[in-house]
């Protein structure tokens, strides 16, 4: 049993800490949600020459570390509210290409996201806004060696920027919704591929991408033909228990703000947070990241080691959301109208914890997850 | 980061359940007694004493303590598996406070001749411990405790009434925080931390039943109780201190998150025997399985911090606190699940579960409470592990 992180992990963390600190303050965040595209090629540019594009890559694409490592640094980036296409290509991107994807693919794609050259997000949902199998209607009919796509996806991260989608459609009608699904890889400028922005109260950019009669070969199957949702779980795993780790960022930042701000309030002749009903306010907050973070580290070491992580991923997910969800109420509260204003920094931690907790599966959906496999 | 327990733990864990296998009185496993529920039993302590004499026997309660004083120098990971497999078994035969807390604290601030006079019998599972530290007017803020040892020249003579004494009616030891001078300032640098036979005389003991008719306290009367000087650890007047390392060890003792889980599992078997499965109940259930998980790793954390050599502080209470919070959430749930049936008591008919659904949860009132409530952890957390500043 080893609760700490090792050398490694701690040399990412201080690097990733440090670099965001110095890149992305205040200004930067509140910048980025206004922006249209969400990140800088500057900043690209820099990360990928940090490594950080290839970071849990095989070593023979490019790659460095380990889920581990990319956990850690996700953490970095829940604590400064990131914003831009990283954890799409790094995480949704990769996993599926590195589960499903044939050496050639990963030649091309993943060599291309660890150089910092591609942006990829993965599609999954579509207006029923679920992460269950069932819930994929979209379809991919054959038509000679191609397939034509035709159909709607919700809720796609950074598609406006990316340059390939891998989305998850029907090639055929079966009765387990879990068959008859296959990933393609879909090139944004093919013919027919249209991208909207979706308003989002978070200002992370979410988009509703079209497919009208969208032709890919064969070629671009990511994956067996009808066997592509087992891949897709286990991007999903890895997805959640990521989003988790910038939760957990987000949730100890959210700390950090109110610890400020209830030792320096006075009031009654007092720092606020000498106040029995503030401290345990902030006590109950240091349960909720400590767990959140040891929950989330545990599925990701599950994760890392080729262990099934199923029940403790979810476990984590909905552990993580509800906690993440107390904590930015607790911060609010003690911060009094300050951190009501949208001048103050905290609105946007509590935005995002809010879109991060329904991706890939909020917390009734874990849950049901849980109960499904353990009663 | 690592997750799992080494082989060597594993064999432990698997050598630890055969023998309970044979040992645990089949009575305690069909009704399936939690650590807090199985006092009620009338044999209990006689079974307690048997099967700590049996997990001393083969070494199990001191193997964490250090080579020179009888141990075998292992992680307290041991000590962990060991009290999870109790858990799992149903089983008594762990003296929280001897093995719990009274070792550690004296390994600690005990002097040579203490540790070789009472860690064998801690160690062998004969001699059982209680501590009499809450007074009818102190609980809370135990530093204003105002029972008095008064010096004399080979002893201390102690007067007053301690009380809320886990296990007082049967223990053979006990551990005394009593004050040795009123004018300190401030107050708790005038406590003085004694080791004392109960079977000094001047010595009454009292049972308290508690609102769910088990006795585990007691309310312990002192009257010219001469207690020799060498007892005493730490040294005079520095009581305190002995008694803040206790409490991060009391903290830390017992695996709570360990009953909480095998209950949640006997709440779920009983749910599906009776069809009481449904969409809603299943999302508790699962949110319950959730946050015991949350509430294991919090344990493991304090455990693994011990097996550092680091000091858990906040984290002790902070686990501590936590996983009796959850256990009492589990212990409510139990009586939403039952609906009706929950109200009937062992030996009535139609109770389900030997009555043990309301018996849990009459219990759990006190788990806010015992080793520190709920608001003192929330204290040493917001204090000690966000330096938050002090009123007081």
């Amino acid at each position: 049993m080893d609760f700490g992180l090792n050398e490694q992990q701690e040399m990412m963390q201080t690097l990733a800490r440090d670099f965001l600190v110095g890149e992305y303050s205040d200004k930067v965040l509140k910048a980025m949600v206004k922006d249209e595209k969400g990140y800088t090629p500057e900043l690209w540019k820099k990360m990928m020459e940090m490594n950080l594009m290839g970071l849990s890559l095989p070593e023979k694409y490019g790659g460095v570390g380990d889920f581990l490592d990319l956990i850690v640094v996700l953490e970095e980036m829940g604590r400064v509210c990131f914003l831009g296409p990283y954890f799409s290509t790094v995480v949704l991107g990769a996993s599926a290409i590195m589960e499903a994807g044939n050496d050639a693919q990963k030649q091309k794609l993943l060599t291309g996201i660890a150089e910092g050259k591609l942006i990829v997000t993965l599609a999954l949902t579509e207006s029923s806004a679920k992460y269950t199998a069932d819930a994929i209607k979209m379809k991919a009919t054959p038509q000679g060696s191609d397939f034509i796509l035709s159909g709607t996806k919700l809720f796609v991260p950074d598609a406006h920027v990316a340059d390939y989608i891998i989305c998850a459609a029907r090639t055929a009608a079966t009765e387990n919704p879990q068959e008859g699904i296959t990933l393609f890889i879909v090139d944004v400028n093919t013919p027919g591929v249209t991208c909207k922005q979706l308003k989002t109260i978070a200002g992370d950019k979410q988009c509703e991408v079209a497919f009208d009669n969208v032709k890919v070969t064969g070629d671009d199957a990511l994956g067996e033909i009808d066997r592509g949702w087992a891949g897709v779980e286990k991007v999903l795993q890895r997805a959640n228990v990521a989003r988790c780790a910038e939760m957990v960022g987000l949730a100890q930042q959210a700390l950090k703000m109110t610890l400020d701000y209830a030792k320096e309030r006075i009031a009654f002749g007092h720092p606020i947070g000498a106040f029995q009903s503030i401290q345990h306010r902030c006590a109950d907050m240091l349960i909720d990241v400590e767990g959140s973070r040891f929950a989330t580290y545990q599925a990701a070491w599950r994760i890392n080691e080729g262990l099934s992580a199923a029940k403790e991923a979810a476990a984590a997910k909905a552990w993580v959301s509800q906690a993440c969800r107390r904590v930015m109420n607790s911060a609010h509260q003690v911060h009094g109208a300050i951190g009501f204003s949208e001048d103050h920094l905290l609105h946007y931690y509590t935005k995002r914890a809010r879109a991060y907790e329904f991706s890939f599966g909020g917390v009734e959906y874990q849950l049901k997850q849980l109960a499904e496999k353990y009663t | 980061m690592d997750f799992k327990f080494s082989p060597e733990e594993e064999a432990f864990r698997k050598e630890v359940a055969a023998l309970l296998e044979k040992e645990v009185p089949a009575e305690y496993r069909e009704k399936r007694l939690t650590f807090f529920d199985m006092s009620a039993q009338h044999d209990w302590i006689k079974v307690h004493r048997r099967l700590a004499e049996k997990l001393g026997e083969k070494g199990w309660l001191s193997m964490h303590w250090p080579v020179e004083y009888g141990g075998k120098g292992v992680s307290p990971f041991y000590r962990l598996i060991l009290r999870e497999e109790l858990s799992r078994y149903h089983s008594p035969g762990y003296d929280s406070i001897g093995v719990g807390i009274i070792a550690p604290a004296l390994l600690l601030k005990g002097s040579d001749e203490q540790k070789k006079r009472h860690l064998p019998g801690i160690a062998s599972g004969k001699v059982i411990w209680c501590e009499t530290l809450s007074e009818p007017n102190h609980g809370s803020d135990l530093a204003a405790i105002e029972v008095f040892a008064k010096e004399e020249a080979d002893c201390f003579v102690v007067n007053g009434q301690k009380i809320w004494t886990t296990n007082g009616h049967f223990a053979d030891w006990n551990a005394l925080i009593a004050r040795t001078d009123r004018a300190a300032n401030p107050n708790y640098r005038g406590l003085t931390f004694f080791l004392v036979d109960m079977k000094t005389t001047g010595i009454t003991v009292n049972p308290i039943i508690n609102m769910a008719g088990h006795h585990e306290f007691n309310e312990v009367f002192f009257e010219d109780v001469r207690i020799p000087r060498e007892n005493i650890v730490g040294g005079q007047n520095k009581g305190w201190y002995v008694v803040m390392s206790l409490l991060d060890y009391e903290r830390t003792t017992d695996t709570v998150y360990a009953i909480a889980e095998t209950y949640i599992e006997d709440l779920a078997e009983y749910a599906r025997e009776n069809g009481l499965l449904n969409p809603v109940m299943e999302n508790r259930l699962a949110q319950l399985r959730v946050d015991c998980e949350v509430a294991r790793l919090l344990h493991y954390r304090v455990t693994w911090m011990q097996s550092q050599e680091m000091v858990p502080n906040y984290e002790s209470a902070m686990s501590k606190m936590f996983s009796f919070e959850l256990h009492q959430r589990v212990s409510e749930f139990g009586m939403e699940l039952a609906g009706q049936y929950s109200q009937l008591t062992e030996g009535s008919a139609h109770v389900p579960m030997f009555g043990r659904i309301p018996s849990c949860y009459l219990r759990s009132f006190g788990y806010s409470l015992e080793q520190g409530t709920s608001e003192i952890d929330r204290d040493v957390i917001a204090q000690r592990g966000l330096g938050l500043p002090r009123l007081r």
